[in-house]
């Protein structure tokens, strides 16, 4: 690991500020990917900017519209809020799974949704839910921040500050995790919204995206029936080691199933 | 870029100077001298450098000593009241042969303690299974610490600690 200058700034204005005069600037949240890549060489960031000392970013709010979570609100802190559980049970079910104990009492939500890992669990809820990311800048909708591979909408010293989820009618989340790294080889998010259907999957691709065939079946009547006949093409998906892509695209629907039964 | 910390390791305040790069295990280890928390895979994914920070079991390869400042944690060494008494937990495994070569216990007894205390002393099989995630054993095949973990919680709850 390469050294770099830290910082410790107290607001969002000084972060943003710190980070954009940086030659190399990278913001750390709970650091659970950030610290492993600087160590592996694999990103020499010339500054690194710590956001844990900005007590605005933490918390959670729960109120009749939905769920809104502080950027730096750690994973155990969603897994163990009774106020998520009761509004949203699928989303404090899926925090309760990421990683390992000691990764959920650091991982941050900002942090997961900032690097959109293609495997990570928190782009599936947050495109299943069809929820809204908030930045010092602007409100950006689930749907059009993730990008690529680890690239989403965030402009440099933009700064994600909460994720809003608004209350669905029912929503579960099914993942089939990696063994050894508990990432998901392949999870399916799937929420009855007021906007219908929603059927997003992460692990499978280069990022999380929806499946639109299944939400138009969902829409004619909820069920696991209605997705089990639904294949997703194999061509654009991961293949690596731990799954062929014929072997996720087969995994999307088992998955799809039994979220849907596990919705109700 | 060589910075000042200060932090409170086993009740005691201890500071130094650090590079900004240093994680807390080198810290604790190469600085303070207390090699009690171990580095396995230096990746997170073993779980032999698991700490408290603040009162939660944390990777200590995985964070900055710079992140820890004003922190209060706990190490391995910090468990023990006396070189006589170990804490129940550390005892539990003594008495059910919890470990064999060693490496990983330090920081199955910080994941234990943090397990046991987040569901205030009612673990089952099942949760200390699902709980022991983050932690590798490559000797014993988990049973006999699965075993003296929930030995070790009645044993806590006993004590009141």
């Amino acid at each position: 690991m390469y050294d770099f200058a830290y910082h410790k700034p107290k607001s969002v204005a000084d972060a943003s500020a710190a980070v954009k005069k940086a030659s190399e600037g990278k913001l750390m949240a709970g650091g659970m990917t950030l610290i492993p890549t600087i160590k592996q060489r694999l990103a020499r960031p010339s500054d690194v900017v710590d956001l844990g000392g900005i007590g605005d970013l933490k918390g959670i709010k729960v109120d009749a519209s939905g769920v809104t979570i502080g950027a730096m609100t750690k994973h155990a802190e969603v897994a163990a809020s009774a106020d998520v559980a009761k509004a949203i049970p699928a989303l404090a079910k899926l925090a309760a799974n990421i990683g390992d104990a000691q990764v959920r009492n650091r991982g941050t939500i900002g942090g997961s949704v900032a690097n959109n890992d293609p495997a990570a669990d928190y782009p599936a809820a947050l495109v299943g839910l069809g929820a809204t990311v908030h930045t010092n800048e602007r409100k950006i909708a689930a749907d059009d921040f993730f990008k690529g591979m680890f690239e989403t909408a965030l402009k440099d010293g933009e700064i994600i500050t909460a994720v809003s989820f608004p209350v669905a009618k029912k929503a579960a989340y099914m993942k089939f995790p990696n063994p050894a790294s508990r990432y998901a080889m392949v999870g399916v998010f799937v929420a009855d919204t007021a906007g219908g259907a929603r059927v997003a999957v992460t692990g499978a691709g280069p990022g999380v995206f929806r499946v639109k065939d299944m939400e138009a079946a969902l829409g004619k009547g909820w069920s696991a029936d209605a997705v089990a006949g639904i294949k997703v093409p194999a061509g654009g998906l991961n293949n690596d080691i731990h799954a062929s892509r014929e072997y996720r695209a087969h995994l999307v629907t088992v998955m799809a199933k039994r979220a849907v039964a596990a919705a109700g | 870029m060589t910075m000042s910390v200060a932090m409170t390791v086993n009740g005691k305040a201890v500071s130094g100077n650090v590079e900004a790069r240093t994680l807390l295990v080198q810290f604790l280890r190469e600085h303070l001298g207390m090699t009690g928390t171990h580095v396995g895979c230096d990746t997170s994914q073993c779980g032999a450098c698991v700490v408290h920070v603040d009162g939660v079991s944390v990777k200590a390869c995985t964070m900055l000593a710079v992140q820890a400042e004003g922190s209060k944690v706990t190490t391995i060494e910090g468990l023990a009241a006396s070189p006589e008494k170990l804490h129940p937990m550390q005892e539990a495994f003594r008495e059910n042969h919890g470990l064999q070569c060693g490496f990983c216990t330090p920081g199955m007894v910080m994941s234990a303690i943090d397990l046991v205390k987040r569901h205030n002393y009612a673990v089952t099989e099942e949760i200390v299974r699902h709980g022991l995630e983050g932690n590798l054993c490559r000797c014993t095949g988990y049973h006999n610490i699965v075993k003296s973990i929930l030995a070790g919680a009645q044993a806590m709850k006993a004590a009141g600690v």
